[in-house]
């Protein structure tokens, strides 16, 4: 018969297991928060797991030069880099820089599009973070009118 | 609870083309009501979306996502026929999944 001793061990080592693949919802709720929460554009790269970020031509935002309405700005973000991990969105002067993170797998193409909310005219950089924790990023310079944070 | 996603997928070669506009308030945590207090961070924190059961993506969002977000992808290997899933969860533990036929 299992003694309770026996069951809590046992327990202990299924949470520990949890916790180190990330599947604990706990753990995984602290890690994203903590990138969202970044005030800076490197600050938010390196909780995601990238090292601080170099430019280059094989990373591509697109988006509008000028967005009539901070409260929805498209944008795209895409990479032909190879190994790519998670691709990142981030508006500079936001409160909080992270818009957006994907996690990339090999059944998707790494080119992403979606809306995001910009406080005021900003650069937007979109960062590729790789497997072997480097990060490259592309940015843009968006003007923007009319602010989408409420004012 | 939300209004349904709308999803549309469709096959071209061997890819498809995703889209999805997802019906949520998305409060940023940065305006104020009437009376001068904070309006609480209500966002969608983490979407999946599944091909056919499948996991091909995940992300996770910030509160500077635009309201009713829009979201664009293109699943590999994807035809005509096949299902993809969108699910998302937001910050107070709300979910909502759809589910549409790529064409």
């Amino acid at each position: 018969m299992q003694t309770r001793r026996e069951t809590l061990k046992h327990s202990a080592a299924v949470a520990s297991l949890l916790a180190a693949s990330g599947l604990f919802p706990q753990y995984a709720q602290a890690f994203e928060k903590a990138a969202f929460e970044a005030k800076t554009i490197n600050e938010a790269i390196k909780s995601m797991g990238g090292a601080v970020p170099v430019e280059s031509k094989d990373v591509t935002i697109t988006g509008p030069d000028i967005a009539e309405n901070g409260a929805v700005v498209p944008f795209g973000a895409s990479t032909s880099l190879p190994n790519v991990k998670r691709v990142l969105l981030l508006v500079e002067k936001n409160p909080s820089a992270l818009v957006a993170m994907f996690n990339v797998s090999p059944d998707v193409e790494v080119n992403f599009a979606t809306r995001s909310k910009m406080g005021q005219s900003s650069d937007v950089y979109a960062v590729a973070i790789t497997n072997d924790g480097k990060a490259f990023f592309a940015k843009k310079e968006v003007k923007v009118t009319l602010g989408g944070c409420g004012g | 609870m939300a209004d349904p996603m709308r999803i549309r997928a469709q096959a071209a070669g061997d890819k498809a083309t995703v889209r999805v506009l997802m019906s949520h308030e998305m409060e940023s945590g940065q305006r104020k009501d009437g009376t001068g207090k904070i309006i609480p961070a209500w966002h969608i924190q983490d979407v999946t979306a599944t091909l056919n059961g499948k996991t091909v993506l995940t992300a996770e969002w910030g509160p500077a996502v635009s309201k009713n977000p829009f979201l664009q992808f293109t699943i590999k290997g994807a035809k005509a026929g096949d299902k993809v899933g969108i699910i998302w969860k937001d910050n107070k533990g709300d979910t909502r999944t759809d589910e549409a036929t790529v064409s």
